[in-house]
């Protein structure tokens, strides 16, 4: 590899040719500033289009000013990244951005984390000589999950990285020209009227506050208020690992029992876990690929295989826009969010003794997209929804900031009964790789009648976009397929589509690294660790389980004697399974 | 006689003396002959170095030096690589693109086949504004043609060189004569430019290595295969070789397309070729490079135009828009006039060029206005210098050229804005006073009768006056009056 000696401000480092100034700058410790630039190297994640102009620098011999993010470092180069040429331009830039930037920080919903408000307070802007002339403005979008308010976009073209390059959804794109110039969907549509899979990642790496979740904590506030609602809230297994994040304490921090403190002084009646119907999920989708396996086996024609996993809302709506032809392949199983739902709202309210409409089924999540899945109308009995209200992990701890709790301090609770009681399996839902992993921990036990002698599965971890695994069972090597971000679920699906790759399996999580990395949970800011730290914490989670396998979760098995009956029975049928639908893609 | 005397044709050889929708008529006047020559004589490295020796520069307003473009191309190695011709010809009064075009397509086909075989491209592409149908019909008349003649296709000449030509129609956005936007806008993309490096020689159409040239670029080049690159050399100066057409518009009395050979000065443009200022007024500048460019003033007129020389003086060659202006034009408007075109145009992608054009404009805008300051000057220089600084493309880079030209050579036309809230060439309507010449009103209370708002009064037979709160400065008044009585100032 040929390489390339470059000195910045004084200092001189060797860096392999083809690097950046900003990546040679990061190495000698010089703090370039960047608004646009986004870079999330294991994930594959890139946005380095130069368009904010706030990381230029001089370079010698260069006539104009160089974007630190998008120049390759040639031999000998010298940096300068302090002269007042660079701090002219970088302040005149910035003046720029806050003259056509609303002044609403005390009440936008990104103050506190917003990085453009960062950068005026490194930079110390009190204000912008050019104030007052015009502002770009656009209507704003409601979506259920994600409101689009454009009079705050900076045009660095983050979401559309993500929506094109990383998801492959293509629904956001430059348009207009010059200072009218906004990222929108084709023909300036409604998001709610495109292909958009509420996946979040557009509102995860927005700087500004230009894309949001749709807040529903005041819904909640309500809803604990109300004396004559039973008020029932679940929480999936990403949060733990990284609601801490947003109220004080280090990423990676598992919070489960401080998590359920706080729920518990909230007000909600019961504290459950979307880690039991995760539980559930595995006996239902891993009974289905049994089920199914079995008759392809025995030569069955009508049989669909890979299963794909389906408890992902994004990667639901993905396929029903990009792969119609589809959608026999995806397990029925409902997600856990939704197989909690259905069963609060039968099973545990009639161990209750009161309607359904008494009841208000709350969900905790990592995922912007939940909140979509909520609402759709198969999800809901005569207009009553199995699941009321989603609140997203920034949410809750939004709500739990306003409802004067000192989280850091609170004592750790435990989940009430009988939704509340999970394994290890069920946790690593979390994180991608995760439900395949489980599945096979249930199907081994199951198919064999043998005892696994291990349990992780590492072979199925990691954060590679596609991993490819076989696994022993019994006589047979399931050929198992992961992808997390659509993008990847796109590439696999195309190998299975066009027959070029047979699977057995596949999981399928949109986001990147799984749920973990999540739309709804707390800002990364493009620091990759902490995706990292959060998938650590998960598999730690995991570990520290004393019931690791969902096949062994009694309040499964109880559920099934006294409940449900057997899994794909009739009732599991009813209440745990569901089906997809055709969508056009405009 | 001497608009045509001080003229030296090569781009537009051909303009105006053949049938453009006849091959034959292009091959009686050597057309096709170089390529012939080219591709059964000449190695691919014989054509491009003969486009290094002429020292033929890209007329598309940037001025880098073709043959080396050619050569980088030449030496990247792909599987694939094309050649463009951008015909995204957009600033504003320059139409020499459309004149060779529609007045000499062959010798567009035929260079593009000369770069093709130069570089090793077996494929090019004509990025052509919709807005130019007659160009579009001839130009695809001549790809026809030449294919059935066997210049174009397989083989051509009975050699193993390969080469088509297809063309794509650009919507009428100015930043895709941009050469990185222009190729986006070709894959499909959204037409906005990106950083470079990576140029188009390395990575262009499709990420394989592209030659892109400008029509009149190409125009030139069987010119320079068939005489020799010494000859072409031999005209223009030292580092400007050949001729370049311009544009001639605005207050000349001969306006329209010139060609004319590098070197040559202004005042034998304007004064010679273009024949001297309209209705006897006095010359104030001369615009050059379009909106990217600046003014040009009285005493610029003994310099001879190149390239250098005229970024030297804080213009640009630009594609060759030359906008002459008189006594009667005032350079803040001409300066804000550029500003609204390059605020239109840009593509929005960065942040210099998409707020701080509009906060130029509004700037501008302010002065012309009369309600500009002092600091609004400073302002204006700082952020003029910061853009250029920062903007990520040609167009945002040079967006601020006007301004800061104008500027330099007129700051006392700015400061009479600021200062004094008069407008010296009586052009910007909210410094103008409509005043009556107490000495030559009659009374006859004709003006009176025309204002639109009533502001004039007086008595028949008595001087009038014009009330200046209400005037909307119409001109109403100056029109119907048939004594001279009322002036503004």
């Amino acid at each position: 590899m040929s390489i390339a000696q470059i000195t910045i401000d004084g200092k001189t480092i060797t860096m392999p040719a083809g690097s950046t100034i900003l990546e040679a700058a990061k190495k000698l410790h010089v703090d370039i500033p960047t608004l646009c630039y986004l870079n999330l190297e294991h994930l594959k994640v890139n946005n380095q289009l130069a368009t904010c102009r706030v990381c230029v620098v001089e370079v010698e011999g260069r006539r104009n000013l160089a974007p630190a993010c998008a120049t390759p470092i040639v031999d000998k180069m010298v940096v300068k990244t302090n002269t007042i040429r660079v701090m002219n331009a970088r302040k005149t830039v910035m003046e720029l951005f806050l003259s056509d930037h609303p002044k609403d920080c005390l009440v936008c919903q990104k103050s506190g984390e917003c990085e453009l408000q960062e950068l005026s307070t490194k930079f110390g802007l009190r204000g912008s000589p050019y104030d007052g002339g015009a502002m770009s403005t656009y209507r704003k979008d409601f979506s259920e999950s994600i409101i689009r308010d454009m009079d705050k976009c900076v045009m660095c073209r983050r979401c559309e990285t993500m929506c094109n390059d990383v998801q492959t959804c293509n629904v956001l794109s430059g348009v207009n020209r010059g200072f009218n110039a906004v990222v929108a969907p084709a023909f300036e549509m409604n998001l709610s009227d495109s292909s958009c899979t509420y996946c979040g990642q557009c509102v995860a790496v927005c700087p500004v506050g230009a894309l949001a979740e749709k807040d529903h904590t005041w819904s909640v506030i309500e809803a604990l208020a109300d004396p004559d609602k039973v008020v029932v809230v679940q929480t999936a297994p990403a949060v733990r690992a990284a609601l801490g994040e947003d109220l004080g304490l280090e990423a990676g921090t598992l919070v489960t029992g401080k998590m359920v403190s706080a729920l518990r002084s909230l007000g909600f009646d019961y504290v459950f876990d979307t880690d039991f119907a995760a539980d559930l999920t595995i006996m239902e989708e891993g009974s289905e690929f049994l089920d199914r396996l079995t008759r392809f086996l025995a030569g069955d024609q009508s049989v669909k295989l890979p299963i794909m996993t389906s408890c992902c809302p994004a990667w639901v709506k993905f396929f029903e826009h990009q792969f119609p032809d589809l959608l026999d392949v995806p397990s029925t199983a409902k997600s856990p969010q939704q197989m909690f739902g259905a069963l609060a709202k039968t099973y545990f309210a009639d161990k209750l003794g009161i309607p359904r409409e008494k009841m208000v089924v709350v969900s905790i999540m990592p995922c912007l997209a939940k909140k979509y899945e909520a609402a759709r109308p198969e999800f809901s009995v005569d207009g009553n929804r199995d699941v009321d209200v989603v609140l997203s992990t920034r949410e809750l701890a939004r709500l739990v900031k306003s409802s004067n709790i000192d989280f850091v301090s609170l004592p750790d609770g435990d989940f009430d009964r009988p939704l509340g009681e999970s394994t290890g399996a069920a946790v690593i839902f979390g994180a991608t790789g995760g439900v395949l992993e489980a599945a096979v921990r249930t199907a081994f036990e199951l198919a064999t009648q043998k005892t696994l002698p291990k349990l992780d599965f590492t072979q199925l971890r990691g954060m590679e976009g596609i991993r490819v695994a076989k696994i022993p069972v019994g006589d047979l090597v399931l050929n198992v397929g992961i992808a997390h971000e659509l993008g990847n679920a796109r590439k696999l699906l195309d190998l299975v589509r066009e027959g070029k790759e047979q699977f057995h399996a596949i999981e399928i999580m949109s986001c990147p690294g799984g749920c973990i990395g999540g739309g709804g949970q707390p800002y990364h800011h493009g620091d990759e660790a902490i995706l990292e730290k959060r998938t650590k914490a998960i598999y730690r989670e995991d570990v520290n389980k004393p019931l690791r396998k969902s096949h062994e979760n009694p309040y499964i098995l109880d559920l099934y004697e006294n409940y449900l009956g057997k899994p794909l029975g009739e009732k599991a049928h009813h209440l745990l399974h569901t089906h997809y639908f055709k969508r056009k893609t405009p | 006689m001497e608009a045509v005397k001080k003229q030296y044709r090569i781009a537009t050889r051909n303009c105006g003396f053949i049938d453009p929708e006849s091959i034959e008529a292009y091959i009686q006047v050597r057309g096709y002959e170089a390529l012939a020559e080219a591709v059964t004589n000449k190695k691919p490295a014989d054509v491009w170095f003969l486009a290094v020796n002429s020292g033929l520069r890209g007329r598309g307003g940037g001025g880098f030096p073709t043959g080396l473009k050619w050569e980088i191309t030449a030496r990247n190695q792909a599987d694939q690589k094309y050649v463009v011709c951008n015909a995204d010809e957009g600033d504003p009064g320059a139409f020499m693109d459309r004149a060779v075009l529609e007045g000499d397509p062959h010798s567009i086909v035929e260079a593009m086949a000369l770069c093709g075989y130069a570089i090793g491209a077996t494929f090019g592409t004509v990025y052509i504004r919709a807005e130019y149908p007659l160009a579009i019909k001839r130009l695809q008349m001549a790809i026809n043609d030449a294919r059935e003649a066997g210049v174009l296709g397989k083989q051509i000449f009975g050699s193993s060189f390969d080469f088509d030509i297809e063309l794509k129609y650009g919507a009428g956005a100015f930043v895709c004569g941009e050469e990185t936007a222009l190729i986006h806008s070709m894959e499909g993309e959204r037409g906005e430019p990106t950083t470079k490096p990576p140029f188009p020689a390395e990575s262009g159409y499709w990420g394989k290595p592209t030659a892109i040239n400008n029509v009149e670029t190409f125009a030139n080049i069987a010119p320079i295969l068939l005489n020799g690159a010494q000859w072409f050399a031999g005209i223009g100066t030292e580092k400007s070789k050949g001729t370049k057409v311009f544009a001639l518009a605005g207050k000349v009395k001969n306006v329209g397309l010139i060609e004319v050979p590098m070197g040559i000065t202004l005042q034998e443009i304007i004064f010679e070729i273009g024949g001297g200022i309209l209705g006897g007024k006095k010359f104030k500048a001369v615009q050059t490079g379009g909106p990217s460019g600046g003014a040009l003033t009285e005493k610029d007129l003994d310099t001879p135009i190149d390239y250098d020389n005229l970024i030297a003086k804080g213009s640009m060659m630009g594609s060759g828009g030359m906008i002459v202006m008189d006594e009667d034009d005032c350079m803040v408007s001409v300066a804000k006039f550029f500003l609204d075109f390059t605020m239109d145009e840009t593509c929005g992608k960065c942040t210099p060029c998409r707020i701080g054009s509009k906060r130029l404009y509004e700037m501008l805008d302010k002065i012309t206005q009369g309600k500009g300051s002092a600091e609004d000057l400073s302002r204006l220089k700082l952020l003029s210098a910061a853009i250029k600084d920062t903007a990520l493309c040609g167009l945002g880079q040079t967006m601020p050229n006007p301004i800061l030209s104008t500027m330099s050579v007129f700051a006392d036309e700015y400061a009479a804005h600021i200062n004094q809230k008069k407008c010296p060439a009586g052009v910007c309507t909210a410094l103008l006073e409509y005043v009556v010449v107490a000495g030559k009103c009659v009374g006859c209370t004709a003006c009176a009768r025309a204002c639109p708002v009533s502001c004039i009064s007086g008595k028949v037979k008595e001087v009038h006056h014009i009330e200046q709160n209400s005037c909307i400065k119409c001109g109403a008044c100056i029109e119907r009056c048939k004594f001279g009585a009322i002036i503004k100032q």
